[in-house]
């Protein structure tokens, strides 16, 4: 089931928390809503859920071309999972799967042996069948959550959706629910739209990511597009950490902290103010000078973890950031106070200035 | 039989506390209370019998127990929707009726009681428009279970307020995502939630409705077998120095009451066992 929205927008009072969102959720795929809080993520989702009003004049939300943005969230079949799991506490288990089916009109209600069987089976598939009969408050945060997704699977949803499904456990159960979440949907393939504001979430978990700011659209497409060739500035500083240098595109060149480098972007903007992003990832160290390499001297080291990470001075102003090997610390002996000459492998440069703080 | 490890917590002794509630509860509560059976045994068993059949005091109790209840129901259906309305929504004017409901609190008793017959008399301001639909509430039991009404409101209310703060909004959601419509999600949803605080409500106010005298003598014209509650009974006994007659209705209020709010007790216990479990 693909999902399409239109011109979505939504206020509350003086706040704007979308701003005439469009966007395309393709079939039976797994996409991410990703941004910071108060970027309308969440919105959007409780909006193609139908627990949210988008506001008058807003476009069609179609799931497979069908136009369900005047139906009632009873009416969409869609499965909704909560961040606090939003259990029924004084249900068991097994009542809370079978909730669904329990509630619909007589005729179409399905026998008790079926919801047994039906039930049964969808905790099999999250892996909780032994627990059936205890009740949430008895189950540990990441067990709550499974039973939600089954919950929200029993009444076979045409697409599902999760608010920051794994928000509220800690980080290696989250790590754990990720990865088997990814599983099963490869086994069930459903159309899921999740919330998240972790980037490597969304980056491992999803098909397709939609980074989202100030109730806008920044970019949308697969994982390794938006890491590696985003569209914006912010999409860039949102996924994982970046290095920002002010600098001038001139002459087709883009200059920055004593260096010159030649870049195709400097060749297709006019001169003037622009700003530079490095992944610390991007940069290598090397004994002797280039014409494109910076001198540094090295502040500090963080060697504990699979990489090893700077922090470098470059002119005694710029402060930024590099990743290595270990094998290339050892071999050249990195040590605080070290002068290296560093290369930028790759880079990215916007035109304009410093955009206003607030921004980023 | 081995017992348990004992649990250690934070606070200091369980023995101290438990010897000082048990002291507290013996002072205040169990020995007045014990004082008021020995003196109903002077009567003999006989003659307890026949104080309590006499019809005038049956009478009075009934009235008593039943308006009492009446007024309780009332309070549970209109009090839940008044909490529902202070816990759900923002509105102006909010605080101010919050702190309305406390009035039947602190106003003393006997206020309230002139209040209400001063407004329910057939020239008040609600008895004016009761008086051409053939309705009397002053002197009759139904203003005994106004009077009872009004005086239970904040019980219902009070405890049910943290029980409704506790129902969080995105269980709604969740049912009607399930396909539940609001009739379906109020019954299996949030009425079970609210069940074990809806009984305490409950029971708060009707015993309090039980214990109830001053506002209830102004509105009810103390008719005997009528319009006598057991309390005004009581007193009447009293003042004519039957104290015997008086403990024997003190010691049947007593033990009915005190069933009642033991059944209740368990009804709210079992409600409330299941999903209270292991937290």
């Amino acid at each position: 089931m693909s999902i399409t929205v239109e011109n979505i927008s939504k206020s509350y009072g003086a706040f704007q928390a979308l701003r005439g969102v469009s966007l395309d959720i393709p079939d039976s795929q797994i996409t991410a809503l990703l941004g910071p809080s108060g970027s309308g993520k969440t919105t959007l989702l409780r909006i193609i859920a139908g627990l949210e009003k988008p506001d008058e004049g807003s476009g069609p939300i179609r799931f497979h071309h069908e136009d369900v943005a005047g139906r009632r969230v009873q009416e969409r079949r869609v499965g909704f999972v909560f961040q606090h799991y939003a259990l029924f506490k004084h249900m068991s288990v097994f009542e809370n799967v079978a909730f669904g089916l329990r509630v619909r009109p007589k005729h179409e209600r399905p026998a008790n042996e079926v919801i047994d069987r039906k039930v049964h089976d969808l905790l099999k598939l999250v892996q909780l069948d032994g627990m059936a009969h205890r009740f949430p408050s008895q189950l540990s945060g990441g067990q709550r959550q499974r039973v939600a997704l089954a919950r929200a699977l029993a009444v076979e949803p045409r697409v599902l959706l999760l608010d920051e499904p794994f928000g509220a456990l800690d980080a290696r159960v989250r790590k754990q629910l990720r990865a088997w979440i990814r599983r099963l949907h490869d086994e069930i393939a459903i159309t899921t739209i999740f919330v998240t504001h972790d980037q490597d979430e969304a980056l491992e978990v999803a098909d397709r990511v939609v980074v989202m700011n100030e109730g806008r659209v920044e970019q949308a497409g697969a994982p390794e597009e938006v890491f590696h060739d985003p569209a914006t500035e912010f999409v860039m500083n949102f996924l994982g950490h970046v290095n920002v240098f002010d600098g001038r595109i001139e002459d087709g060149k883009v200059t920055f902290a004593s260096v010159q480098i030649e870049h195709p972007a400097a060749l297709e903007t006019a001169a003037g103010p622009a700003r530079v992003f490095i992944r610390p990832h991007e940069l290598s160290l090397h004994l002797l000078p280039r014409s494109d390499s910076l001198p540094a001297t090295v502040t500090g080291i963080h060697a504990a973890g699979p990489a090893v990470r700077l922090t470098l001075a470059a002119d005694g102003e710029h402060t930024f950031s590099a990743d290595i090997s270990q094998d290339v610390y050892r071999a050249l002996k990195v040590s605080v106070g070290a002068k290296f000459w560093v290369l930028p492998k790759d880079l990215r440069v916007f035109p304009g200035s410093a955009p206003d703080a607030g921004r980023l | 039989m081995r017992l348990p490890r004992r649990q250690h917590s934070v606070l200091p002794g369980f023995g101290l506390t438990l010897g000082f509630a048990v002291v507290y509860l013996s002072l205040v509560a169990l020995i007045p209370m014990c004082a008021l059976f020995l003196r109903a045994r002077g009567l003999g068993w006989a003659g307890f019998w026949s104080t309590v059949t006499e019809p005038r005091v049956l009478a009075a109790c009934r009235l008593s127990f039943g308006a009492a209840f009446i007024g309780a129901t009332l309070n549970a259906v209109f009090g839940f929707i008044v909490a529902w309305t202070l816990v759900r929504y923002r509105f102006f004017g909010r605080r101010f009726i919050d702190a309305l409901i406390d009035l039947p609190f602190a106003l003393p008793t006997a206020v309230s009681g002139i209040a209400l017959t001063t407004i329910y008399a057939p020239n008040g301001w609600i008895g004016r428009a009761l008086v051409p639909l053939g309705i009397k509430a002053v002197f009759t039991p139904l203003g005994v279970v106004i009077a009872l009404t009004f005086i239970g409101l904040p019980f219902v209310v009070r405890t049910l307020q943290p029980a409704l703060e506790d129902l969080e909004a995105d269980v709604e959601e969740a049912a009607a995502s399930l396909g539940a419509s609001r009739p379906q999600t109020f019954r299996r949803v949030i009425f079970p939630a609210i069940v074990p605080s809806l009984l305490t409500g409950f029971a708060l106010a009707f015993a309090r409705a039980l214990g109830e005298y001053g506002s209830v003598v102004f509105i009810s014209g103390n008719l005997p077998g009528k319009t006598e509650i057991a309390p005004l009974l009581i007193v009447t006994q009293l003042e004519q120095y039957d104290y015997a007659g008086a403990t024997a209705i003190a010691v049947l209020l007593l033990v009915i009451s005190f069933a009642m709010l033991l059944v209740i007790n368990a009804l709210q216990r079992w409600s409330g066992r299941r999903h209270l479990r292991g937290m």
